[in-house]
């Protein structure tokens, strides 16, 4: 318990400090690429339904790593596309 | 416990989403810091597969495939304008699977400590929260439905008393363990998400947003105590944090405190009225403006998310090259929220090969906007409109705006009287200083360089 409690309270410091300076233009990409990382949700999704017994918990546990994946993969893709606009454009 | 091999393939994991959050904060290492995180994305996963899935195995990898076919033709097909909505939507997504997958654990697991309880009944809250209000979102945005707030009567007590319920509902969850009482915390979350996010209006949108992707951040975070596994912990606290920090400093962009953007329109306020008096409008055609455009010395276009729309980026960039030859100087106005989001207006004038050199900012412009010939407003609205600066009445009072009210004269390119996205009518427009030219933003640039090599 107090040790997840200190991951808890440590990994706030490094999400703070991670992004701390950024640049307006990398606000939308940044975002996408943090809703992106979020979607890890698939590990606890796959985790649960490789658990699952009845046909209720397989189901629901089913659909949470459909959307979990749409999550990822569309929210890494997205965000290679916007700063793959930036190429050749930096200063 | 995992085994000790899946626990540092999860550190390794969670090393690369810290590293990806970094990357991802400086132009230089965006890039190669988003692969990155996908790459640790791709090792927790096939971890989890290998450790985690005994039973369901087969099901399981049809539904990552499901998700797959589903996520990146989505993904890869969306047009430059819709990407803030997509990414409402993925977030969204992140949510519901965050509650389903506390509901399932919650299901399975019949009888947990007093934390267990603790973190699936927030869990289920955030994440259903997150769920609706990023589906509102995608709505406002993709403008289904109206992008100016809504108040609904007695919005406020409703919002108070729904949320009131909810906390109620997420105690007795964890008082009783009662799979129902989950259940209904969830349609009270649901219900929350939506309420929380209809009085947002507009150029707002995307704040919100952003604050959502924090909130699921914290879902996952919390069902990581509900599974017991570090990288959700991590991960998930790492996206509620850096997205917090995100959501303020995407406020501060646009000057204005946070509680106004969420609870600014919960106030009864009266939205100036303006049907009252008929102000007159002086609207121009293409040869006056090619004219005008044609004697200037120096030209500033403000491009707005009506220029991205019509795929006028190609004809803006013809158009400021001709009036290059012609010895003029020509410079693009960019505001930090021209488009629908936060650097959404980089990214489309970036597609469009506009040089990056010409790109300017709002502290680059504006002091020397007095001595600017003639200002050239492409489908931009809210980022020029005066009233953010003189009308404290106005909701977008306090953003930071171009000033082109200073400039010598100003040509606004509109598609018609309607408001911008903000939903605020703009006194510029009514300034004598100011020539409309009404019309798709694609079609007159095209025509008004046709009429400039005239000139």
């Amino acid at each position: 318990m107090i040790d997840l409690l200190t991951i808890f309270v440590l990994a706030v410091f490094v999400g703070f400090e991670v992004v701390s300076k950024v640049s307006t233009i990398l606000h939308t990409p940044l975002m996408s690429g943090a809703n992106a990382i979020h979607g890890v949700i698939l590990v606890g999704a796959i985790l649960i339904t490789g658990r699952a017994e009845g046909a209720l918990e397989i189901a629901l546990g089913l659909a949470a790593v459909f959307l979990a994946t749409v999550n990822v993969v569309g929210g890494f893709v997205v965000t290679d596309r916007m700063l793959e606009m930036f190429k050749g454009h930096k200063r | 416990m995992s085994p000790t091999w899946v626990q540092l393939a999860y550190l390794v994991a969670a090393l690369c989403f810290v590293l990806a959050l970094k990357g991802l904060s400086t132009p230089k290492h965006a890039r190669a810091g988003n692969l990155l995180g996908a790459a640790g994305m791709a090792l927790a996963v096939v971890v989890a597969f290998v450790h985690g899935a005994v039973h369901n195995g087969l099901l399981i990898v049809l539904a990552v495939a499901a998700g797959v076919v589903v996520g990146i033709p989505a993904a890869r097909s969306v047009r430059m304008t819709a990407i803030p909505q997509m990414v409402a939507l993925f977030n969204g997504v992140g949510g519901a699977a965050a509650a389903l997958v506390a509901l399932t654990e919650f299901l399975e697991v019949a009888d947990g400590s007093v934390l267990f309880q603790v973190a699936t009944a927030l869990t289920v809250l955030i994440g259903s929260v997150s769920f609706s209000g990023s589906v509102v979102t995608f709505l406002k945005l993709q403008e289904v439905m109206t992008t100016r707030p809504v108040l609904l009567p007695a919005g406020r007590v409703l919002g108070i008393g729904v949320a009131a319920a909810s906390a109620l509902l997420a105690v007795l969850v964890v008082v009783t363990g009662s799979g129902a009482l989950l259940v209904l915390l969830a349609a009270a979350g649901l219900a929350l998400g939506v309420l929380f996010v209809l009085p947002v209006g507009g150029a707002d949108v995307p704040i919100a947003i952003s604050l959502l992707n924090a909130f699921t951040g914290l879902a996952v975070a919390a069902s990581g105590y509900v599974l017991a596994n570090t990288l959700l912990i991590v991960s998930g606290t790492l996206v509620g944090a850096s997205g917090t920090i995100l959501t303020r400093l995407m406020a501060q962009a646009m000057g204005r405190p946070l509680t106004n953007i969420l609870f600014g329109a919960f106030k009864a306020r009266d939205v100036t009225a303006v049907s009252g008096e008929q102000r007159t409008v002086r609207s121009g055609t293409v040869e006056d403006v090619a004219i005008l455009l044609g004697y200037a010395h120096s030209v500033l276009v403000v491009p707005g998310y009506g220029l991205a729309v019509a795929q006028a980026q190609h004809a803006a960039r013809e158009l400021a090259q001709v009036l290059e030859q012609r010895g003029i100087t020509v410079d693009y106005g960019i505001h930090p929220v021209a488009g629908r989001m936060p650097g959404h207006m980089n990214v489309l004038l970036a597609e469009a090969d506009v040089p990056y050199e010409n790109l300017k900012e709002l502290d680059d412009v504006n002091p020397g906007i007095g001595s600017v010939d003639v200002v050239l407003v492409v489908g931009a609205n809210d980022v020029v409109n005066p009233g953010a600066r003189d009308e404290p009445s106005s909701p977008i009072y306090g953003m930071p705006i171009f000033d082109v009210d200073r400039a010598k004269a100003v040509v606004f390119m509109k598609r018609s009287m309607r408001p911008g996205f903000a939903g605020v009518d703009n006194a510029l427009l009514y300034n004598p200083k100011t020539t409309l030219l009404f019309g798709d933003a694609k079609d007159s640039l095209t025509k008004l360089l046709a009429a400039v090599k005239h000139v």
